[in-house]
């Protein structure tokens, strides 16, 4: 623009400006894929800023339990590795909690009734004592170690497993791929109606569904929600179906989709449409072979807009899908993992990044059409 | 895998059920009012019937399902308001006086509030300011598109990313969320931030703000690259500094945009739900009407009444945009 090409004073600022700004937001991000694939000990003590320097942190490990021990002599030992094969240094530790670094690796620390810890720096703890160990739990051992950083995919493995992860992303998958496809079908057909073919009620019909576009979901869910349930008891088959939830999704995404098309369906050249029906096609002949294949780009790019909606949907899915465990969709499994690992940011950011790589993936190969869709739908 | 295969194939059936549809009714169609080898009169009749006929056709599906999931709900909605928590009895006005009495709907009354003034202003500016900026230098669409990313991130995941910026470690531990090292680093005090009364809604605004930039940027910069060159330029031969040219000329000229992106933001604000569900559920005074009314929905097997009220008070709050926009479009297809 005329702007730029002088050299203002401003250039400056203005690249400074919007690098801090690009910053500020990809850091949330950054940080939270930064800090799903850290070891879930560091995560937990070091922030995810600090992942790529040694991080010195006080830890407590218990020793093996009195059973392994061994006679050696008079001496009944324990022996074992606080770092357990980790990389690694101990500089301090000790043996109570009040003194966590009374001594330095290597020393031998003085405990009661002449028992004897030993920590060296590699982490190898030699446990001492006169007379058999007692108990049925290991003594605690409280050191200081730098630990240099450690990345790993064990969150990810964990999450996906154990905390059901791989299920949810099936079942959002099972819920995204027809509520996409089913309403573009429905929405394609009425569009090219109200665009191109004169009848009674027509513009009633396209200020109803401009209406429409802003009715608010919380309008429409409890009556929903009552008719599903007296659906189910109609069939049988319980009001919490996948069928359910393909159509409340496109009928939710109808408005939207038939305004889009509509705008862009209208806007195709009329001389096209006019010279086919005057070789005797049909308005079914027309809509095939004419409207279909030049809709294209509207086409995608609503599918793109349903297909991240209904991904990062949580409402719809908790009213009409419920929250078992077999229906659960990502982002409600998120939810959940929220309200019971509250505090395990090893669980909970490896989830997070689970339900959001796909829409990423889609938004960074596909965000011309996503472009190209919000701009026909916001700026008329 | 089995239930993705089967939710393929029960896709493809749709699929194809819908393109059955609309190609059987329209074979139907034709064969009931044939156009061909008839009498001329008939002809012209059958093609005046099918002419009539067909639109509906095309249309019927979309209207069945508007009329199902939108149209017909929102009068049962109004209606269910004036019914008790089953929806079977009529109580009359008392769940807009339990509304109107109840403290927890003025707390979520205002919070929205706060969201509607915050959060379109908020996202609007700092969308408006980017777009000005992006457009200025060589590395703008790489800027644009970082910035654009968290539209593609779902109020769940976003709300994670930012508790997790939140996060608070009572205690001297080490701080992992990003706010409270800031701050520790600064040498001031660590605070759970989402639990502080009145300013906690702000953080939680800051992601919808984060996630609804994006928006505005890029429409807003469609819009101003859509300012003709020769008006900047005169601007410019005639003195104009960079800020006047950007008030005075630029600004004004998109302002219908600026409308649009304002009102959009607004109704999403006024939807918004998960982040209020994820981030506090309402506790420490960050109740807003949307999860409330989900609240209602479920709250001890649920009071279909109220949580009725609470969705009218949202519908009216967007009515005024509604019909703003459907005059607009209105004006808009006169105009073609």
């Amino acid at each position: 623009m005329v702007a730029s090409s002088k050299r203002t004073p401003l250039t400056f600022l203005v690249h400074a400006t919007v690098l801090f700004l690009v910053v500020l937001w990809t850091i949330p991000t950054a940080g939270l894929f930064i800090s799903s694939i850290r070891d879930k000990d560091q995560l937990s003590v070091s922030g995810w800023w600090t992942a790529l320097s040694t991080s010195e942190q006080r830890l407590v490990a218990r020793a093996y339990e009195p059973k392994s021990q061994v006679q050696q002599g008079d001496r009944f030992e324990i022996r074992g590795n606080l770092l357990e094969g980790g990389n690694g240094e101990i500089a301090r530790f000790g043996f109570s909690s009040l003194k966590p670094e009374a001594y330095a690796a290597g020393d031998v620390a003085e405990m009661k009734k002449g028992r004897t810890l030993q920590v060296n720096a590699n982490g190898d703890y030699v446990l001492s004592s006169p007379t058999e160990w007692k108990g049925s739990r290991g003594q605690r051992i409280f050191y200081t170690a730098e630990i240099p950083p450690r990345f790993t995919l064990d969150n990810y493995r964990e999450v996906l497993s154990a905390e059901g992860l791989g299920q949810s992303f099936i079942n959002s998958l099972t819920v995204t791929i027809p509520a996409t496809i089913i309403p573009i079908l429905v929405a394609a057909f009425a569009a090219y109606a109200l665009a191109w073919m004169r009848f009674p009620g027509r513009a009633l019909l396209i200020a109803g569904v401009v209406g429409l576009l802003v009715v608010p979901l919380q309008m429409s869910l409890i009556p929903l929600l009552k008719s599903y349930n007296l659906i189910g008891e109609f069939f049988g088959v319980g009001s919490k179906t996948y069928v359910g939830i393909w159509l409340a999704h496109t009928g939710f995404g109808l408005p939207l989709a038939i305004y889009l098309l509509r705008n862009y369906i209208s806007g195709l050249p009329g001389e096209i449409i006019e010279s086919a029906r005057v070789d005797g096609a049909s308005d079914f002949d027309i809509f095939r072979k004419i409207i279909l294949p030049l809709s294209f780009p509207a086409l995608a790019s609503f599918a793109i807009f349903q297909f991240l909606w209904v991904w990062n949907d949580l409402l719809i899915a908790m009213v009409f899908l419920g929250n078992n465990q077999e229906h659960l969709v990502l982002t409600g499994q998120l939810r959940e993992l929220l309200g019971s690992r509250g505090g395990n940011w090893e669980i909970l950011t490896a989830s997070a990044f689970i339900t959001i790589i796909i829409p990423l993936l889609v938004f960074f190969s596909l965000q011309r059409y996503l472009v190209r869709g919000l701009l026909a739908g916001s700026v008329k | 895998m089995a239930q993705l295969a089967s939710a393929l194939a029960i896709m493809i059936m749709g699929v194809l059920g819908c393109a059955a549809y609309f190609y059987g009714s329209n074979f139907l169609l034709d064969k009931l009012f044939p156009t061909k080898d008839r009498p001329y009169e008939q002809i012209a009749r059958n093609l005046r019937t099918a002419n009539m006929v067909r639109p509906w056709l095309f249309l019927g599906p979309a209207v069945l399902l508007l009329t199902f999931y939108l149209f017909y709900p929102v009068i049962d909605s109004f209606r269910l308001s004036f019914f008790d928590r089953t929806g079977d009895e009529f109580v009359g006005l008392s769940n807009y006086v339990w509304l109107f009495g109840s403290d927890e709907f003025f707390e979520s009354f205002r919070n929205n509030m706060l969201w509607l003034i915050v959060v379109p202003t908020a996202a609007t500016f700092f969308g408006l300011i980017i777009a000005t900026m992006t457009d200025r230098i060589w590395w703008g669409n790489i800027a644009k598109s970082l910035i654009f990313m968290p539209m593609a991130i779902s109020f769940i995941g976003a709300s994670v990313i930012w508790k997790f910026i939140y996060d608070f470690r009572s205690g001297d531990d080490a701080q992992i969320g990003l706010l409270n090292a800031i701050v520790v680093f600064f040498g001031g005090e660590p605070q759970n931030w989402i639990t502080i009364p009145f300013w906690n809604n702000f953080f939680l605004m800051i992601i919808l703000v984060w996630i609804q930039t994006g928006f505005a940027m890029v429409i807003l910069s469609a819009a101003l690259r859509g300012i003709p060159d020769e008006t900047i330029e005169a601007a410019v031969l005639d003195g104009a500094n960079g800020l006047q040219i950007f008030f005075k000329i630029m600004v004004p000229q998109i302002w219908g945009t600026i409308a649009v992106v304002w009102t959009t933001i607004t109704i999403l604000v006024l939807k918004v739900f998960d982040i209020v569900l994820a981030m506090t559920n309402g506790q420490w005074d960050t109740q807003v009407l949307a999860n409330q009314m989900f609240d209602w929905m479920f709250r001890g097997g649920g009071d279909f009444g109220r949580g009725a009220v609470v969705a009218i008070v949202i519908m009216v709050l967007v009515i005024p945009i509604m019909i703003w926009n459907i005059k607009r479009a209105n004006a808009e297809m006169e105009g073609r």
